[in-house]
């Protein structure tokens, strides 16, 4: 083979290599996807009203008995938190069994060491924190995943999938707000998906159907007519851990620079 | 019903309810054996490569006994895993911007080059025991095992002619050349695993690779400097009885001599690494402390308060400070080496300790505490793997291998293969 020929030849397989390889591009289903479907006409987005909310734990009741997270199990996928700021400055908070049976004292649930006693004169302020997966829009634990088992859905809610977790806790470590845990049946990694299979269908999460006092809403921000998307756009609004850079989609009304 | 890592966690004050310690210790001896690893190839390289000539008897044995480590580097993480036989799907489906997802790539790449080396540092020793051993009449069981190994390790090369080994010897050079970024770049990755968690304020560093990798090399040299005088003593216990017909040429003395000046050389590139590894850690403290932003005031209660000792005594004090002036001190003995390589190697350890069980000692809210209790006493699966007996056996297995690995590929009464 002559230098002629060779280049010519080499010139032929680079060509027949990269047609059918731009052909891929060009069918690539995610752009299909996007382009045919209208699940990207879905942002899922959370509204918590923290005034609202007095912190009974019923959410927390109705997502573990929705979700199949077992009762007991001191882990759970939303929790509430108390916060009660005394006079001195300080602050105090607590989630004790993650508020699944509400507040069922005044004293602050100081883990291993105990229970605090604080006097309501003390008291300057004090409120309730509901938390849940913020289903982030750039969401630490699907990046960190080694092998894909959690990802993002089109319409922002990142799920995990329970046949291929692997159970390394990497997902886990790397959620700035602490909502992962593994399930203690499955073994897998475990978080609140917005419940995905009823929101799917039309209907409201768990823990939005069961709040007396409509302390948590949920919503489409694609939809502007769509109550939450409204009040977002229109109300003073805060988000957890801004400075993480995660983009959570949980939105709070009336957050306090306490909140954890 | 018990929550993986709710047995070995004590909260404090507020902690998020679904937090426990999930990294326990198998995620502590995971960085530990990889560094192993990485820390006993660089010490190779250091003859291969740089032609240090006075490491030449510890190059071989050092990566020897790399090889035996590496084969152990992985299991703490499957130790850990909640779905250990799922682990298999990090090779399946890799998801690359994770770090944990690169683990196959680095590790066979790594593996494929400490074993090609070793290959081409023993063809000659393969050649030479498999030849006699095929011309031999009516061979006994054994030896056709023998045979049959030794045959399959030379992989049908039986060229032995000076001009080959010269160039088998040129192909360790580059192997060894690119092994050392390889394997830095295995034991920075564990420290990036680490270092890129942005949620937590302990690890997130960039300096988390490069701390990994000082603290590798010097655990890896301390851990060959052990292995190395074990190894030495046994053998100068067995030349006093002359129980080895193959060393009869060697006498005790003859062993002294050379185990000293190995142990002395090997001890000055120790602490020329234990010295980075230390200002580079003592510099991402002191950064800390300086810059002090939110995470500083939970940062400086473990870090002064709550882990005071296992930082400060056991780790710098006791694992750094006293090794060092007992290396530096003029004179180095054997036996002080001894005491000076298990302080590095715990202090090595400590670090691991640190970083991993340090940093879920405090809260992701910044108000509450998390202690670590390991389980000492299994009683069940989990409490034994990821306990302290899954922690020794971790520590344990490579030495078995090395064991078992130095009977195909023999670290000393070798005549010079290249």
């Amino acid at each position: 083979m002559n230098r002629r020929d060779f280049l010519k030849n080499t010139a032929r397989v680079i060509g027949g290599i990269t047609l059918p390889l731009t052909a891929f591009k060009i069918i690539n289903p995610r752009e299909l996807l996007a382009s045919t479907g209208d699940k990207t006409k879905v942002r899922w987005v959370f509204l918590v009203d923290t005034y609202k909310c007095v912190g009974c734990g019923m959410c927390v009741r109705a997502c573990k008995l929705e979700n199949g997270i077992p009762y007991d199990a001191k882990v759970t996928r939303t929790w509430v938190e108390r916060y009660v700021i005394t006079k001195d400055g300080k602050t105090h908070a607590d989630s004790p069994m993650g508020a699944r049976d509400g507040f069922t004292t005044s004293k602050i649930d100081l883990g291993i060491d105990g229970y605090e006693d604080i006097k309501n004169a003390d008291i300057d302020k004090g409120f309730f924190v509901p938390k849940l997966c913020n289903q982030c829009e750039n969401p630490p634990c699907v990046q960190v995943c080694p092998v894909g088992a959690t990802y993002q859905v089109p319409d922002g809610v990142v799920l995990v999938d329970r046949t291929w977790c692997i159970g390394c806790g990497y997902c886990i470590m790397a959620c700035p707000y602490g909502v992962r845990f593994f399930h203690p049946v499955y073994h897998t990694a475990e978080k609140c998906t917005f419940c995905y299979h009823r929101i799917t269908k039309g209907m409201k999460t768990a823990c939005v159907d069961t709040c007396p006092f409509g302390a948590r809403q949920i919503g489409n921000i694609k939809d502007p007519n769509d109550p939450v998307t409204k009040i977002i756009m229109t109300e003073r609004i805060g988000i957890l851990k801004e400075e993480y850079g995660t983009k959570p989609q949980v939105y709070y009304l009336g957050l306090d620079r306490e909140v954890k | 019903m018990m929550v993986h890592g709710e047995i070995w966690t004590a909260k404090e004050l507020f902690v998020y309810p679904n937090e426990y310690i999930y990294w326990s210790i198998q995620i502590v001896m995971y960085p530990f054996m990889t560094g192993l690893v990485a820390g006993a190839f660089v010490l190779s390289s250091l003859y291969h490569v740089f032609g240090i000539k006075q490491l030449k008897e510890m190059a071989r044995f050092a990566l020897v006994f790399s090889f035996a480590l590496l084969f152990v580097a992985p299991l703490p993480i499957v130790l850990h895993l909640q779905h250990p036989f799922r682990g298999i799907n990090v090779f399946m489906t890799p998801h690359f911007t994770s770090a944990i997802a690169a683990f196959g790539i680095v590790f066979f790449t790594y593996g494929a080059i400490v074993a090609s080396e070793l290959w081409f540092l023993y063809r000659k020793h393969f050649v030479e025991v498999a030849l006699p051993l095929k011309e031999k009449q009516d061979k006994t069981v054994g030896e056709w095992l023998k045979f049959f190994i030794f045959c399959t390790l030379t992989l049908g090369v039986y060229d032995i002619s000076e001009e080959t080994l010269k160039r088998d010897h040129k192909a360790i050079k580059v192997l060894a050349g690119i092994g050392i970024p390889v394997a830095c770049f295995l034991h920075g990755y564990a420290g990036f695993i680490f270092g890129s968690v942005k949620a937590n304020a302990l690890w997130m560093t960039p300096l988390m690779p490069v701390i990994f990798i000082m603290s590798a090399i010097v655990s890896g040299i301390a851990l060959c400097m052990l292995t190395y005088i074990m190894t030495m003593e046994i053998r100068k216990f067995l030349a006093s009885r002359k129980m080895t017909p193959t060393q009869r040429f060697q006498s005790k003395e003859d062993l002294k001599g050379v185990e000293v000046s190995v142990v002395r050389m090997t001890a000055k590139y120790l602490l020329f690494f234990m010295v980075f590894a230390i200002s580079l850690e003592l510099l991402d403290l002191i950064f800390r402390g300086y810059t002090a932003v939110k995470s500083w005031d939970v940062l400086r209660s473990v870090i002064y308060g709550r882990d005071f000792t296992d930082i400060f005594i056991f780790q710098y004090t006791i694992g750094n400070l006293i090794p060092l002036i007992l290396f530096l001190m003029p004179g180095l003995t054997i036996r002080r080496t001894i005491v000076g390589v298990i302080l590095v190697l715990f202090g090595v350890f400590m670090m691991r300790w640190n970083v991993v069980i340090g940093g879920q000692a405090f809260s992701l809210t910044f108000a509450g505490y998390m202690h670590y209790h390991m389980p000492i006493i299994p009683h069940d699966w989990e409490t034994f793997k990821e306990g302290l007996f899954g922690a020794v056996s971790v520590f344990i297995l490579p030495f078995i291998l090395f064991w078992m690995i130095a009977k195909v590929f023999p670290v000393f009464d070798l005549k010079e293969s290249h």
